[in-house]
């Protein structure tokens, strides 16, 4: 059985030494992030949410927030030039329409994105945004394979 | 003035975070998400990282009884499994289509008012401040036998 196991084993020990320290470091950075908005103001950092109530009610603390996000990426970028590797994909048109439309309306029914559910909920340990990262990571896994591999979807 | 400052140093520290961490291009999500090309688990690593910042913040935050810059904690968004989550149809955008009007709506709940009256044990005080509302509203279905 070990011998069977040994490849994979491998494989994912390869994989997991793969994972950059920066991509650690960003990952810590996010949440600290969030755990800063939710110690100063008591908010959820949940991108979706901030993004879509700022439409709906404003509040500069929200428009502040999501311009923080645009401008903290691009001063990462210009402090971190070897890191700023964007390999992006080109998708059609018609893809963009109907994908950011899809995230657009998802995100509002299942009340959060990665940043919300992902970050924020899972530390606070709501079921709800377990089950949502479940589903929205399975939907978009089998969504990414079946038009790119299946498909042969530029996307 | 602090809270929308501190907002701001968030939202910069987030946009840092992302693009340290490559989440700010859009193929190294892609190769998270694609299974069937160059698999990276890259974006585990980065939610990983992120929830073990975030579960330690949250939890220390549970002692306080405010936060630094605000009067108190907003209303939090909930933690429970409801139907909008998981179904494709929100409940109340189906439940809306059955009534043309607010009016209509309220309709139904005085005539369910009506017949689960008949059948309440509750003292008659809470009956009648119950039955008062609608028969402001609709004065006219309030004959004097009744």
């Amino acid at each position: 059985v070990l011998t069977k196991l040994d490849p994979t084993s491998h494989w994912l020990a390869g994989q997991v030494a793969g994972i950059h320290l920066f991509t650690l470091a960003g990952g810590m950075t996010i949440g600290a992030a969030a755990v800063l908005l939710y110690h100063a103001i008591g908010r959820i950092a949940g991108v979706s949410g901030i993004f879509f109530t700022g439409m709906k009610e404003g509040g500069l603390w929200r428009w502040l927030f999501l311009g923080g996000i645009v401008v903290g990426a691009g001063l990462g970028a210009y402090l971190f030039p070897s890191l700023n590797i964007v390999s992006r994909p080109n998708p059609s048109i018609w893809i963009l329409t109907v994908s950011r439309r899809l995230v657009g309306w998802g995100t509002r029914q299942g009340g959060g994105c990665t940043s919300g559910h992902g970050v924020c909920g899972l530390g606070r340990l709501a079921p709800r945004s377990l089950v949502a990262v479940l589903v929205f990571m399975a939907a978009g896994i089998f969504t990414a394979s079946l038009l790119r591999h299946w498909l042969g979807v530029p996307a | 003035m602090k809270s929308n400052l501190s907002a701001l140093a968030a939202g910069l520290l987030f946009g840092l975070g992302l693009m340290l961490s490559g989440m700010s291009n859009p193929g190294e999500v892609l190769s998270f998400l694609d299974w069937t090309g160059e698999w990276s688990p890259d974006l585990i690593g980065v939610l990983g990282s992120a929830v073990l910042v975030s579960l330690v913040g949250f939890q220390l935050a549970r002692r306080k009884d405010k936060p630094w810059f605000e009067a108190e904690f907003p209303a939090l968004p909930k933690k429970s499994i409801d139907r909008p989550l998981l179904f494709v149809f929100p409940t109340e955008v189906r439940n809306k289509g059955h009534f043309p009007s607010d009016q209509a709506a309220t309709k139904l709940i005085w005539l369910a008012l009506r017949n689960i009256a008949e059948k309440w044990k509750n003292p008659p005080i809470s009956r009648h401040a119950a039955k008062a509302q609608p028969a402001i509203q609709f004065e006219e279905r309030f004959m004097l036998s009744e």
